[in-house]
């Protein structure tokens, strides 16, 4: 430990008989992308609910920001979590809360000033797109909007760490598409660190090809990589039976010749 | 073997949920207008039925028992009978079944359609902690709902025997009235603001809790909401017995 954002040593985790999690060890270094695949059910949503505290596990160690959280109280997560945003599989808005107050929610809670939260649930909506949707309930939302407010809602308070569950599952190409740009914008301008659960390649590929800069009149252009030339801030790790499968950055995993990975790729 | 097992991890699963609610109590956020609120859709939400089933309680008991004291020559304690059993017994464990059938099965299937929308996760990773937040305004609100909604029963309990009374039974209301008055004492005052807190209690614990533990998607709300209608109806008239015992015992009537 000591350089990685989120660290994994040999964690165990079992639902009563079910051995969900048999010995996982990973590292996202700070600012690097973790792009985390595996079937459905190996347990990629549990490995994000571990990273929050949400669950302990059976045994092993978990390090967020070089602290041992394994230990750790519901008080003391409590304040671990204000570093890490997380963005749940279908969005998990609160249903009986605006947009505005679920965005808006964090600051809330810490009963901050009216015009405080205003101006940072507009700026949050606006990262996303979706100034428009401020006053909507969140029945009235689509799943592509749904995810990009729960973005927002992970953004308030600046983590450092953002957690994504899913993402893009179930949303057409090019809604998926601008979710994968903004966590490229996230990981490129903003420096956070990240652990982005898909089982869709096409992310894969958006997040390791492409990179976001500023562009000439300060905009934010995202750029495709030149050729041969892959994102070393976006990293692999494969999940298999409660194990990792393989770890690596993009060119080990594109070039790996395990048969299972290579399905999954669609190669064969 | 077994189910006693399962049994006992509830029992401590519950008093878990409950220190966990109520420890802290002065730490913000305090969350006043999640509890006005609960006290509000779970008072007022569950009034009219109250009001409506108290009404027709209270008719019942005095047309069946009438016959009965009537034959004894005691057809003028109709309104001490009717008030008795309102203030000791149904008054009570009616309107706190009502209170189970109504926001304890509410309570478990919000709670449960949180759950398994990742709701309660969220809220849990944004730093806001669910017992505090979601757990105690409904015990707060139940505990001190139940009780005056029990009141309000009692009260219309006693205007049905009142109605029966005067139209059926040619009982003066006058007559009526002074003999039901009889029935308020000190003992019995006590004995049913007992009872409704715990009862109130009961139906919050066991509404929260199915609803936090509801895994396997809207199957599952609808199982907990269930589960939870069955198991407080079920506690409330178990523990009804053991509660009158006890207070009959400290009042000296046993
Ligand atoms: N709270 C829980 N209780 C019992 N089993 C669970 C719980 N959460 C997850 N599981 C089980 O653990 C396995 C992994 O779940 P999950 O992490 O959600 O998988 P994934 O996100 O990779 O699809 C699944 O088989 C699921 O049934
Ligand atoms: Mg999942």
């Amino acid at each position: 430990m000591g350089e990685y954002a989120i660290e994994f040593q040999d964690v165990h985790l079992s639902f009563g008989t079910q051995k969900v999690l048999d010995g996982i060890s990973f590292g996202v270094y700070p600012g690097e992308t973790k792009i985390v695949m595996g079937g459905s059910g190996t347990g990629k949503s549990t490995v994000l609910k571990l990273v929050l505290g949400l669950l302990k596990p059976d045994s092993g160690r978990i390090f967020v920001d070089n602290e041992d959280i394994t230990d750790f109280s519901e008080s003391q997560l409590t304040v671990m979590r204000q570093k890490i945003g997380m963005v749940f599989q279908e969005g998990a808005l609160f249903d009986s809360l605006s947009v505005y107050e679920n965005v808006g929610y964090r600051l809330f809670e810490r009963g901050a000033d009216e015009e405080e939260i205003e101006e940072t649930v507009r700026r949050m909506l606006r990262f996303v797109n979706l100034e428009d949707a401020i006053n909507k309930m969140p029945a009235e939302l689509s799943g592509g909007m749904r995810r990009r407010v729960g973005i927002a809602r992970a953004l308030v308070g600046n983590p450092k760490i953002i957690l994504y569950d899913e993402p893009t599952a179930g949303l057409d190409p090019p809604t998926a598409r601008t979710i994968c740009e903004l966590a490229i914008k996230l990981r490129d301008l903003e420096g956070v660190s990240s652990l982005f659960v898909t089982h869709r390649i096409q992310d894969a590929l958006t997040l390791a090809d492409h990179h976001a800069t500023i562009g000439d009149n300060g905009e934010v252009v995202i750029v495709k990589n030149p050729r041969g030339q892959t994102e070393t801030a976006t990293t692999f790790l494969m999940l298999r039976h409660g194990k990792v499968l393989l770890e690596g950055d993009a060119d080990t995993f594109w070039n790996s010749t395990d048969p299972y990975i290579r399905t999954f790729l669609e190669l064969d | 073997m077994n189910l006693f097992l399962l049994l006992l991890v509830e029992l401590q699963e519950a008093t878990l949920l409950v220190w966990r609610a109520v420890r802290h109590p002065f730490r913000r956020p305090l969350y006043w207008r999640e509890t006005v609120v609960q006290m509000d859709t779970i008072g007022f939400g569950t009034l009219p039925i109250v009001l409506l089933a108290g009404f027709f309680i209270g008719a019942v008991l005095a047309l069946q028992t009438a016959g009965t004291l009537r034959s004894f020559g005691a057809q003028n304690y109709t309104g001490r009978l009717v008030a008795t059993s309102l203030l000791r017994e149904l008054g009570p464990v009616l309107t706190c079944i009502l209170l189970a059938g109504r926001s304890g099965s509410g309570i478990a299937a919000e709670l449960g359609a949180m759950c398994v929308s990742e709701q309660i996760d969220a809220m849990r990773a944004l730093g806001t902690d669910p017992f505090r937040k979601l757990v105690r305004p409904r015990l707060i609100a139940l505990m001190t709902m139940a009780p005056i909604l029990t009141i309000f029963a009692n009260v219309i309990g006693i205007v049905g025997g009142l109605v029966v009374a005067i139209t059926f039974l040619q009982i003066p209301s006058s007559v009526y009235l002074a003999s039901a008055r009889e029935a308020l004492n000190y003992d019995d005052l006590w004995g049913m603001f007992l009872k409704t807190g715990v009862f109130g209690l009961i139906v919050a614990i066991v509404g929260c809790r199915c609803g936090l533990r509801t895994r396997g998607g809207t199957v599952g709300v609808g199982q907990s909401t269930t589960t939870s209608v069955v198991v407080s109806i079920v506690l409330i008239l178990v523990s009804d017995f053991f509660l009158t015992r006890l207070i009959l015992t400290l009042s000296g009537t046993a």
